[in-house]
């Protein structure tokens, strides 16, 4: 009886010590969460706080007077009477409209060049090449403003914004700004131009049809290769020193930096096989050596969590090796293999090392046309703005930033719904 | 061999009792199985009448599913096991490496120990086979074929309003007897069943012995079990193993109520196992 009371009581003491352990646990998870969540919000908060600037973009609404004489231009059908017309005279003569306080000296006039964009003038050329009826009328006009006056319109009384432009310009922006002559709009420039040496033509179109193509070579490469190779590996490979020699070295090159695959990638792809530089499909192929080991991984990890109840119920009926695999443990294991081929794609959307030495860092204005299109990618454009010395770029960087999360999130999204849809484990 | 230091009453492919048959669907000769080092069977001679049903009962270990498998060869997938003797299914080899193993299993279908029914509709379930084996041309045919299987199994009116239901979501013993359905869409000569009764209770348990004595009509079935009662129940004959031996085959009858080896007796009055 005493020992029973004895045993009670140390299993009460034990407990009590146990509880506050578990308690202690408790916090340290939570401790855990809490600063990540932390991180996450800082991280965000800073890039949508420096970045949102760059969704927006600052315009010039003019009035234009397309005055032949004032343009050189009789003709404007004539492609090379257009070429050699005047069209800043124009643009000039009306931004002087609009500040009657400009003189016609020679600082005035390029201080009031700098307030326009330097595309103004072709954009102006182009406009009167489309529709030459338009010589010789007045017309309302919207022109893009200057990147420093961009950035000094977005961010008006910070003075580490507005020292790219002279006092005599910022009072003009300010009174043409009052005067709704320069607006501040939504930026779809962004989202329809490549990349420019000016920020406020500058654009993520060209980087993310590029990451768009690369990720097409790499998932049409990848999945089919990774998850054959998972299937032959886990299912019909006879289990001996090679399957074993292979198995450790996939494993190893899941482990390998990115940059050696680039290495790789330049000295096979372009330098034996002479491809050319900086296209998608060089880059896609590069992302799928980078890939395919984390997707096979995957997919043996997926195949193997199969029960082995389900295979000996399709051999006890007759089923042959091929149709076991083909009807009941691939359609199990495909949540799992698609889980892991998602998250190998993410990793390689926003790779940017291996593409930099096959030279898919290049300065590349047009959007590209296709596979063998010279291009850039996303986190590579990023790279480059985050680099560039102009305030513009730097918000533009944190924009793209924004724009390649956003196809970061909306991918793990499809990868979370096909594996709900899939996942229907009656 | 030291195989009298395991047992001084085991005496290595001796087997007491009535071990042979004039006319055997399955005709089984010093049968030895080893998983690695390891022999598992140790010297097996059998014989299995067509068209009866015969149960092989003993300890945990001692060789009767590791046996029960070797007759449909599903120990091939067990990379270090390796099958020794002479198996023959109708004069014909099983182990004959021009014996296709993906036929054999469509004459010698296989009930599991735990229903594993696909992940898949109640139809789609019993419809695999005849699928995969091209069994049937027209839906017609395959449908009537589900039909015939499921009313064999006794789960027909449990489940012809809702074939294309998953059937993961029928109780354990609806399971089961979907899975005998599944063996037995193909028409198989033999099924084996590997205690199929273990994972349910009384009553479904009850129903797949009636089950069993209605399809010993027309297949012959071996079935492994832990329960002697169910042995006595459903067998024509009963083959009692221990440690990888047969020690004694008989007609059930005689097993429970005469057993001739001294460790079969021991068995069934409960001294072990």
């Amino acid at each position: 009886m005493t020992d029973l009371n004895t045993q009670a009581e140390l299993v009460r003491r034990s407990l009590k010590r146990r509880y506050r352990k578990e308690r202690r646990f408790r916090a340290y998870g939570i401790v855990a969460v809490g600063v990540a969540l932390l991180a996450l919000i800082t991280l965000f908060s800073d890039i949508i706080g420096k970045g949102y600037t760059g969704f927006l973009k600052t315009t010039v609404t003019l009035e234009v007077n397309l005055d032949p004489e004032l343009m050189y231009l009789d003709d404007a059908s004539d492609k090379d009477a257009l070429r050699m017309a005047d069209f800043k005279a124009p643009l000039l003569a009306a931004l002087r409209q609009e500040l009657p306080d400009a003189t016609t000296s020679r600082e005035d006039t390029r201080a009031l060049g700098g307030l326009l964009s330097g595309y103004a003038a072709n954009e102006l050329q182009d406009r009167v090449a489309a529709d030459p009826s338009l010589l010789g009328t007045r017309q309302v006009m919207t022109f893009l403003a200057h990147g420093n006056v961009d950035v000094y319109n977005k961010h008006a009384g910070e003075t580490a914004y507005s020292i790219k432009l002279t006092p005599q310009q910022q009072q003009w922006v300010d009174t043409l700004k009052a005067n709704n002559v320069v607006n501040t709009e939504f930026n779809d420039i962004l989202f329809v131009h490549g990349d420019s040496r000016e920020p406020a033509n500058a654009g993520v179109a060209g980087a993310m049809v590029g990451s768009l193509l690369t990720m097409l070579v790499t998932l049409l490469l990848s999945f089919p290769i990774g998850v054959s190779a998972a299937i032959y590996l886990e299912e019909f490979a006879p289990q001996n020193r090679l399957t074993d020699f292979i198995e450790v070295n996939i494993n190893n090159l899941a482990a390998v930096p990115s940059i050696i695959f680039g290495l790789l990638g330049l000295a096979v792809f372009i330098n034996l096989f002479g491809m050319p530089r900086s296209i998608p499909f060089v880059g896609g192929l590069v992302l799928t050596l980078m890939t395919l080991p984390t997707i096979i991984i995957a997919s043996r990890a997926a195949i193997k969590s199969v029960p082995p109840s389900i295979r000996e119920a399709a051999e006890g009926i007759g089923a042959s090796k091929m149709q076991v695999v083909m009807h009941h443990v691939l359609p199990l294991a495909m949540p799992g293999m698609l889980t892991g081929s998602i998250i190998g794609m993410a990793q390689a959307l926003g790779e940017t090392a291996p593409l930099l030495l096959i030279g898919m860092v290049a300065f590349i204005v047009d959007v590209p046309d296709g596979l063998f299109d010279a291009a850039t990618v996303l986190p590579v454009q990023i790279f480059l703005w985050a680099g560039s010395p102009e305030l513009g770029f730097i918000e533009r960087a944190s924009a793209a930033i924004m724009v390649l999360l956003a196809f970061l999130i909306s991918m793990n999204a499809l990868a979370i719904w096909l594996r709900k849809r899939l996942e229907r484990r009656w | 061999m030291n195989m009298h230091m395991e047992h001084p009453e085991l005496e290595y492919g001796k087997t007491v009792g009535n071990a042979f048959s004039a006319d055997p669907k399955f005709s089984l000769r010093d049968v030895e199985v080893y998983y690695g080092d390891t022999q598992a069977i140790k010297g097996i001679s059998l014989d299995i009448a067509r068209n009866e049903v015969i149960s092989f009962i003993g300890p945990s270990g001692c060789g009767k599913s590791t046996f029960l498998r070797c007759l449909n060869r599903m120990n091939d997938s067990i990379d270090i096991c390796s099958v020794r003797g002479r198996l023959e299914l109708d004069g014909r080899d099983l182990y004959d490496p021009k014996q296709d193993v993906v036929e054999l299993r469509a004459r010698v279908g296989m009930v599991f120990q735990k229903p594993n029914p696909f992940p898949k509709s109640i139809y789609d379930n019993v419809a695999y086979g005849p699928r995969i084996h091209g069994l049937a041309n027209r839906k017609a045919e395959l449908d009537e074929m589900v039909e015939n299987s499921l009313r064999k199994a006794g789960l027909w009116n449990e489940v012809k309003d809702r074939l294309d239901r998953p059937a993961t979501g029928l109780s354990g013993g609806q399971q089961q007897r979907l899975c005998i359905a599944r063996t037995i869409a193909v028409s198989p000569e033999v099924v084996l069943m590997d205690e199929p009764c273990s994972a349910l209770d009384p009553i479904a348990t009850a129903r797949i012995e009636e089950l069993i004595s209605e399809l010993s009509e027309n297949f012959t079935i071996i079935i492994v079990t832990h329960s002697m009662q169910q042995a006595a129940r459903v067998s024509d004959r009963t083959a009692y193993f221990h440690l990888g031996h047969l020690v004694e085959v008989n007609e059930t009858n005689k097993v429970f109520t005469a057993p001739e080896h001294s460790l079969t007796e021991s068995y069934i009055t409960g001294r072990f196992g």
